[in-house]
């Protein structure tokens, strides 16, 4: 159990010692809820402007955590075989990934928390919670995220790394019906963005907060697709050499 | 106590595929390394040292050969070996940002604390340095906490890559002084350097790599001790082909010293330093006895008999 909670505390140390990674897990996905919220410039349709962000910020802040601020960390401590030199301890494969997934846990609590609680002080009223959809749309979508966060991370360079994950990022934020709702895209652009993780978690967290969504729609499947495949990809073609150059 | 070898290596090959082509690092390499014994591999860069090393850690996945270590396979028990072995890398490693203090208290730590933190600091000489983090440390500093990475879980066998590269004068004696006290008590040292001078002072046992293949392994003192050479240095540059006509030897030039194969005889070193004196030139260093490492490596390499 030691070893564990060491390499836990380690990866929160590293985590909480990135500005740029608390910018990205906590400031980004608040800032954006705040600001979107507050000035009324989204095509929203029917619903609230609050109502349509809060399910899209959550999926943002999953995507920070388990694909950005995971991936690039990994590629990192990769590049700087940091991976290299715990594979010689007792630590074991086992207990580093499990430390990670707990890290991530971890952060993702504290920032659906965190959204919840902004999105209620600035109007959210969701008609009724199928929680239990959240619950397995989270730790699918969490599954997805990580699996393309290390898949990148195993392959890339760290520098490399960086921009790809930073890239993804921005265009499931813009293409994802985070902030967009993918109706409103054109039609070349809608088909592209149907089979995004992002768009496919989005989704199924809007049905699951406006009271409760059918577990065969085709998000679900999109996005156990992903949670299969990314991961798989990454197991099969992760690296723990450092890249060369 | 049992007599098998810490570490046993038969008939070793790895491979590397770079851009589609295979290329060969280490070519049917056998050698071993016994318990409170320094083994040194030396060799250039590129001989195949590190990944011998590797292969034996556990890192290569992919070789072919025998290998043993503390009796156990580096691959299919080295969950095992992890508790009984330590490592230290060529470089990095460690996050810039992580500090001095925390990094030896989480390996400390992943060693189910059997090493004291503290301890550990100063022994390695760190001590005052545990909240510098590791971008901030000198070139030595990073080695010194590399190597006492090493020793977070009291190991039966430690394999250290370079550990002397880019440390100071009083580094190198601390590194040397630890590496003798882990033999002390029973800990099987190899350590991999191209730096002749510093397995010359510290190894016990030496094994000589040369394009991937090991060509020579033996004690230290064997390998130095069957050749007696003359080694001189002199306040001008001499012409060696009348000394060599004089003498009736052949003295060769090694770096910035002249050196004199297969004699230590003090008449040799008079008639040498008289020679140099009825030619107006002045001895200024002058060494009798086994011949150097670095003299016996190249013999080696070119293919001369010890």
């Amino acid at each position: 159990m030691k070893p564990f909670i060491s390499q836990l505390r380690s990866e929160l140390t590293v985590m909480a010692r990135n500005g740029e990674q608390l910018l990205l897990i906590l400031v980004i996905p608040l800032g954006l809820l705040v600001f979107f919220t507050t000035v009324d410039v989204l095509p929203t349709g029917s619903s609230s402007t609050v109502d349509f962000l809060v399910p899209g910020i959550i999926t943002l802040a999953i995507m920070s955590t388990a694909m950005v601020s995971l991936g690039i960390a990994t590629g990192f401590e990769r590049q700087y075989s940091v991976l290299k030199r715990l594979g010689s301890t007792p630590l074991g494969t086992a207990r580093l990934i499990g430390a990670k997934t707990v890290a991530v846990v971890f952060i993702e609590a504290t920032q659906i928390l965190l959204i919840m609680m902004v999105g209620a002080l600035l109007g959210w009223s969701p008609p009724g919670t199928a929680w239990l959809s959240v619950v397995l749309a989270v730790v699918i979508g969490t599954i997805a995220f990580a699996g393309i966060g290390l898949l990148l991370a195993g392959r890339l360079r760290a520098e490399i790394n960086l921009a790809v994950q930073n890239a993804l990022y921005l265009v499931m934020l813009l293409l994802g019906g985070i902030v967009v709702a993918g109706d409103t895209l054109p039609r070349g652009l809608a088909r592209a963005s149907a089979i995004l993780p992002a768009t496919a978690l989005t989704e199924v967290l809007r049905d699951a907060v406006s009271g409760g969504a059918p577990l065969v729609s085709s998000a679900w499947w999109v996005l156990v697709a992903w949670s299969v495949l990314a991961p798989l990809a990454a197991v099969w073609l992760f690296r723990f050499e450092p890249a060369q150059r | 106590m049992s007599d098998r070898p810490a570490l046993e290596v038969h008939d070793l090959v790895v491979d590397y595929t770079i851009g589609g082509h295979t290329v060969r690092a280490v070519d049917h390499a056998s050698f071993v390394a016994h318990s409170g014994s320094v083994t040194a591999v030396i060799g250039p860069n590129g001989a195949g040292k590190t990944s011998s090393l590797e292969a034996c850690e556990g890192y290569r996945p992919s070789y072919s050969g025998l290998i043993r270590v503390l009796g156990m396979h580096p691959l299919r028990d080295h969950s095992a070996l992890t508790r009984r072995m330590g490592v230290m890398l060529q470089e990095g490693g460690i996050y810039p940002s992580a500090r001095v203090g925390e990094t030896v208290r989480h390996y400390c730590a992943l060693n189910d604390d059997l090493v004291n933190p503290g301890t550990l600091i100063e022994q390695v000489g760190l001590s005052g340095l545990e909240r510098r983090p590791w971008r901030a440390l000198s070139g030595g500093e990073k080695q010194r906490l590399s190597f006492a990475l090493a020793l977070a879980g009291v190991p039966e066998i430690v394999f250290l890559d370079e550990p002397t590269a880019g440390v100071d004068i009083d580094g190198r004696a601390l590194i040397r002084q630890l590496l003798g006290q882990l033999a002390e008590r029973g800990c099987a040292v190899i350590l991999a350097t191209h730096e002749l001078d510093e397995a010359e002072r510290c190894a016990d046992e030496v094994v000589v790599f040369e394009h991937g293949a090991v060509i020579h392994q033996s004690p230290l003192s064997t390998l130095l001790g069957s050749v007696r050479q003359i080694r001189f240095s002199t306040s001008v540059p001499i012409d060696m082909r009348v000394l060599n006509q004089h003498l009736g030897v052949t003295v060769s030039l090694r770096g910035d010293a002249y050196v004199l194969d297969g004699s230590s005889e003090t008449t040799m070193i008079s008639r040498i330093e008289a020679w140099l004196t009825d030619h107006g030139v002045r001895l200024t260093a002058v060494h009798a006895g086994g011949r150097r490492l670095e003299d016996a490596v190249q013999d080696l390499r070119k293919g001369a008999r010890p």
